[in-house]
């Protein structure tokens, strides 16, 4: 398998939120806005790459009984640094994506990749596993904070389409996530069977 | 008083599922049946409860006492993951018949976010051990009734004739959705 075959795999084919349903908190959850949903990918994909990095090659030293706490702790790391630093250099995003950040870690794609490619693998085709596994999540957060911020307020990154008061307000509250990651679910199910 | 505000918020108004997306997996993976989906929230009950009296007992104790605060992420994940295991064993020799109804969940709940979400909450609203208890458990009961409430629906959601596109997880959320906006009703009373 080739880098560009081991990168698209994650970004289209096993697309995490899309088509392997992983990883639904964040991704309901954060995704009020376009720049919160992509925040928040790109702060996992961080995570991922730097702990497939990092797993991929410690990972033979690892005694097979304590391979998933040592996991855990490896992702734990890199999840405290994406916090502080935010918390630094980005305190509005940080604060709007509150108690998800350190629930980075308890995301079901970083410890399932984790186990599943970078422990098995050497470390360059990990780093690209990673950066495609979580760029593929970060645009499925980013498309779906999209049309909720679009149906909800009529804006995309805060540029306005239309205007705010034709929107509805219940795709930017908790119902319209799961209506709105329903119907693109359903949309892509229909595409991918045609 | 205050703690029927917390008991009443935590179960209906921030319904930890349905307004604050946590514990999705457990809440879209196991609510095909209600048997299961009650067994599972008995399982994320009681692991929540203790795991929340321990994390924020190793806060007050040994983080903020050490000026260590930073450690939390890794500190409470490894306590849940060990607590998890710790109640499995123990389970097993004390009580076979609960481990028989409980067994099967307890492993998938060191990975399911509610637990670590509730014991990091707790800390951030500054609550007291007994309002801490007080708020798991009252979580636990959320999920528990979002659960069962889903399981019930998605019972005769599988009779009905649904487009292709739509059957299985779309239509799955949707009906979470309109589940949302039901519990969003509550929204006023605290």
């Amino acid at each position: 398998m080739n880098n560009w075959q081991n990168f698209s795999k994650g970004f289209f084919k096993e697309n995490a939120v899309f088509v392997l349903l992983l990883g639904m908190c964040p991704t309901l959850g954060v995704t009020s806005s376009a720049i919160n949903g992509m925040g928040m990918g790109l702060a996992t994909t961080f995570v991922l790459i730097m702990s497939n990095l990092v797993i991929s090659l410690v990972s033979n030293q690892i005694p097979d009984k304590v391979k998933i706490p040592s996991f855990i702790v490896i992702i734990a790391s890199f999840v405290t640094m994406v916090d502080l630093v935010m918390a630094g250099f980005v305190p509005a995003l940080h604060e709007q994506l509150g108690v998800f950040i350190p629930l980075i870690v308890v995301n079901c794609i970083v410890l399932g990749r984790a186990e599943a490619f970078a422990s098995k693998n050497k470390i360059i085709p990990s780093i690209i596993d990673g950066a495609g596994m979580g760029l593929g999540f970060a645009m499925a957060l980013t498309i779906l904070g999209s049309v909720r911020e679009l149906l909800g307020s009529g804006k995309v990154f805060g540029i306005s389409i239309f205007n705010e008061n034709y929107g509805m307000l219940v795709f930017v509250l908790a119902p319209g996530a799961f209506l709105a990651l329903g119907y693109l679910i359903a949309i892509i199910n229909r595409l991918r069977k045609a | 008083m205050e703690y029927i505000l917390i008991i009443i918020s935590a179960i209906f108004v921030n319904n930890v599922v349905l307004a604050q997306f946590l514990g999705i997996c457990p809440f879209l993976g196991v609510s095909k049946k209600i048997s299961t989906a009650v067994g599972m929230t008995g399982a994320v009950t009681f692991v929540m409860i203790l795991a929340t009296i321990v994390t924020y007992l190793i806060q007050k104790f040994v983080l903020d006492a050490f000026g260590i605060g930073f450690m939390q992420t890794i500190t409470f994940i490894l306590i849940i993951a060990a607590l998890v295991q710790l109640v499995e064993i123990i389970l097993k020799k004390v009580s076979p018949p609960l481990y028989q109804a409980l067994g099967v969940f307890l492993p998938l709940i060191t990975t399911n976010c509610a637990i670590l979400g509730v014991a990091i909450m707790t800390i951030q609203k500054d609550y007291n051990l007994l309002e801490a208890v007080v708020f798991s458990g009252a979580t636990a009961i959320g999920f528990g009734l979002a659960l069962v409430l889903f399981a019930g629906i998605r019972e005769h959601l599988d009779l009905i004739d649904l487009p292709k596109g739509m059957k299985g997880t779309p239509a799955a959320l949707i009906v979470a959705g309109l589940l949302a906006m039901a519990f969003m009703g509550f929204s006023g009373i605290v």
